[in-house]
């Protein structure tokens, strides 16, 4: 009777085997193999694939690429979003339409928003460029010079996922209590230093979370790469996840593309294991 | 099986000619053209309670018509058929893992026919019966040999395809822009016979008025978007320094050794060029997708352009600004030639013009498919006369001339009103690409997509000016012969051996 309990578990872990154990486990064993489009199936290459990757620059300066893009992004979505939230926090005119306006970006599709922003940056046919040049900054180069295609793919980047950083952060302002802001005011605080004292330290917790989430997801951008740039001009907007779609889908190499990533989701686990522990020590008084 | 078929598709073809002739003008065709694919032959056939599964490009290239198609095929047969449209970008991987995994997904398959080398495994031969319809017997030596590997024909042709230079004749007829031109360059304005011409004529007219609309015209529009088909803008460009007349055994290979020969001086001098020519885009040209360049050429934005016939369509769309305005003509040449055999430049008098066969839509039928009589009859009415006359005269379906017919100007005159130059030009173009003597190929060998990929990637550095041309070649020639190792050096060479065999015939 007692052991009949562990029966109500199996589902659960049924379902775990199926979608997550199951696909990992035959992903290790893919990428052991040469699997490709002429060689399909689950040949033993040995440490080949891993091997290759290890001299494989494109994949190493993709990973580089991510990483600017990933902490640039997300650091800039962490600022506006906290602005935004303490924007909207307190008593503001037309406060639930502000709310909901903001949340726009992030319930929208990523391919639909990357092709309206591919639209928008387009440099012949865009409505961007004329807006600049009429108010005297000149056109920019969005889609077809290195440095501008990596900003403007941080700008769509910054403009989809900020409302996350803001809905996490307000969700986390409307909760704080009322009494350490009433004897922050009795203290004689003004509003910066009751932001730098009280407020901040007290998000703290949800600043972390909200930061690590974005950081897994930011980490896997591809949709508005592809859409946007293919990852040019040349390889300047490649990142990570766009060369292993590449190597994958387009070229065919399973294996290799397999391995590539399965390093690729250790070094995102080790990495954002590391950022945790430093976000916490930095952001989370009770843990410093 | 071949002969069984051959007997039905004859009684077949009896049997629809003896019942009353049908009015089967409701399904948008002009008039129903007698023979085993027509509308009534296929109308005399019962397929209820059968399923045909097909999966295509998403609409409208080629999507479209695939649909359109199986909806007549679906009320003449009484059969049951599913289309799947696929994005071109997923459209490999979803034809090619059923495949691989050994599943039964579809029976009918349109794809880029630059995957043959891949696919072609796992494809039906084409039965002789369909070989000798009128409508396969129509099918010019180019586009047969394209559907054919190893002597077998696997390929159901649908669609021919080709690159091409098209430019503004309003433009290049106008006095005051021959004079602007003579002016700058001292030499008259003529269609450019060269890509060295191609790119001064480019610059002089780029970021100038050239249509008085009051806003700024350029000189080229290109596909140079890495990953959206720019391997085959940079082919066209290379072609005539890398591709000698009279140097035979391959041009993206040596053929008998496998040595990528993608670094070679020819090479490096059509990228350097390509490189070049970016001074002359529209904003943003140098990031251009084949939609950007078909927009700008056919929305009147830039002077010249070369690629598939979608932007020279789009010009001369009825409400198109500059709708009998273009003109086209053969991909400019090379005067100073590669010579691989001798290691040096030959100069030609009359420039060394190569016509590139640039892949296209085609369509095959599976081996596994337990319907192969039902997908080569629908494949067969798809391609029937009456449907590709009317097909071809909508753009937006992606059906490019293929049959000898098709380059008769008087069609594009009387059938979509083109005007008389306009036609002729069109016609004879596409002729002189069919028939020329000197041409080029894709690469049809198992791992194309990665070979286009890597020689993408090696482009598009040098555009960027991450590397210098001879720098980025040599990587993507490092890469090519890395990837030649991986698949096998044999299978890739009898595979490339089709493809020099059409090029050196």
């Amino acid at each position: 009777m007692y052991r009949q309990k562990y029966l109500f578990l199996l589902p659960g872990l049924l379902v775990l085997v199926a979608i997550i154990l199951f696909p990992l486990l035959f992903t290790i064993r893919v990428s052991f193999s040469s699997w490709d489009v002429y060689n399909p199936g689950l040949n033993w290459v040995g440490g080949e694939n891993y091997g290759r990757l290890w001299e494989d620059a494109r994949y190493w300066e993709a990973l580089l690429r991510l990483t600017g893009l990933t902490v640039g992004t997300v650091l800039l979505q962490y600022t506006l979003g906290f602005a935004l939230a303490l924007l909207v926090w307190r008593e503001v005119v037309a406060r639930r339409l502000f709310r909901v306006l903001f949340l726009i970006p992030m319930m929208t599709t990523p391919v639909v928003m990357s092709v309206l922003w591919r639209t928008i940056f387009h440099e012949s046919l865009g409505p961007l460029n004329p807006i600049l040049e009429g108010i005297g900054i000149g056109a920019v180069p969005w889609l077809s010079q290195s440095t501008w295609s990596f900003i403007a793919v941080m700008i769509v980047e910054i403009w989809q996922w900020t409302p996350f950083m803001f809905l996490l952060l307000l969700a986390g302002l409307l909760s704080l209590p009322n009494e350490p802001f009433l004897a922050a005011k009795i203290d004689g605080a003004g509003p910066i230093r009751t932001f730098l004292s009280v407020t901040f330290p007290m998000l703290g917790a949800i600043s972390v979370g909200a930061i690590l989430i974005r950081l897994i997801e930011a980490s896997k951008i591809m949709e508005t790469v592809y859409v946007l740039t293919s990852g040019g001009p040349g390889t300047s907007t490649e990142t990570s996840s766009y060369y292993i779609y590449i190597r994958g889908m387009r070229d065919f190499q399973i294996g290799y593309s397999a391995a590539l990533s399965l390093t690729y989701l250790i070094i995102m686990i080790v990495t954002l294991t590391i950022v945790a522990k430093l976000l916490v020590r930095a952001l989370v008084r009770d843990q410093a | 099986m071949n002969r069984t078929l051959r007997v039905a598709l004859a009684t077949t073809a009896l049997t629809a000619g003896a019942v009353n002739a049908q009015d089967y003008t409701k399904y948008g065709i002009k008039a129903d053209v007698p023979g085993a694919c027509s509308f009534e032959a296929i109308d005399a056939k019962d397929y209820t309670g059968r399923t045909l599964n097909i999966i295509t490009h998403a609409i409208p290239v080629i999507g479209e018509p695939t649909a359109l198609h199986a909806t007549q095929f679906q009320e003449l047969t009484g059969a049951t058929v599913n289309v799947v449209h696929v994005p071109f970008g997923d459209l490999f991987q979803r034809i090619m893992i059923p495949f691989q995994t050994q599943q039964q997904a579809y029976d009918v398959l349109f794809y880029a026919s630059l995957w043959l080398g891949d696919f072609n495994p796992f494809f039906a031969e084409v039965p002789a019966a369909y070989q000798e319809t009128s409508g396969m017997k129509s099918v010019t030596e180019t586009y047969r040999g394209i559907a054919t590997v190893g002597g077998k024909m696997v390929q159901y042709t649908m669609d021919g395809d080709r690159h091409y230079l098209k430019y503004r004749s309003d433009v290049f007829s106008n006095p005051e822009m021959q004079a602007k031109f003579k002016e700058a360059t001292g030499r008259d304005l003529t269609v450019p016979a060269t890509w060295e011409e191609y790119n001064e004529v480019a610059a002089v007219f780029n970021n100038f008025d050239f249509d008085g609309d009051g806003a700024p015209n350029f000189g080229t529009a290109e596909v140079t978007k890495r990953d959206d088909l720019m391997f085959s803008a940079f082919i066209s460009r290379v072609a005539p320094y890398a591709k000698h007349p009279d140097v035979k055994g391959g041009f993206f290979f040596d053929l008998e050794t496998m040595t990528p020969l993608v670094n070679s001086p020819g090479w490096v001098r059509g990228l350097e060029l390509f490189v070049a020519a970016q001074a002359s885009m529209p904003p943003g040209g140098t990031s251009f997708g084949l939609g950007d360049e078909i927009f700008s050429f056919g929305g009147g934005q830039t002077l010249m352009s070369y690629s598939w016939d979608d932007a020279f369509v789009q010009a001369m769309q009825p409400d198109s600004p500059i709708r009998n305005k273009v003109a086209a003509a053969p991909l400019p040449g090379a005067k100073e030639v590669w010579n691989r055999t001798t290691n040096a430049w030959d100069t030609f008098e009359t420039p060394n013009q190569v016509s590139y066969v640039t892949w296209g839509w085609s369509s095959a039928v599976a081996s596994a498919s337990p319907n192969q009589d039902m997908a080569f009859d629908y494949l067969c009415f798809f391609s029937n006369e009456a449907n590709t006359l009317a097909d071809l005269q909508i753009g937006r379906f992606g059906v490019n001339p293929y049959r000898a017919e098709h380059f008769d100007a008087a069609f594009y005159q009387t059938e979509m009103g083109w005007d008389a130059n306009v036609a002729t030009t069109y016609a004879d173009t596409l002729k002189s690409v069919d028939t020329a003597q000197n041409q080029v190929f894709d690469l049809r060998v198992p791992g194309v997509g990665e070979f286009m990929s890597s020689l993408a990637a090696g482009v598009a550095r040098a555009q960027a000016g991450e590397a210098t041309a001879q720098e980025a070649l040599d990587g993507v020639a490092a890469e090519w012969t890395a990837i030649v190792e991986r698949i096998g050096k044999d299978r890739v060479q009898a595979a490339y051996a089709n493809v020099v065999a059409l090029e050196d015939k």
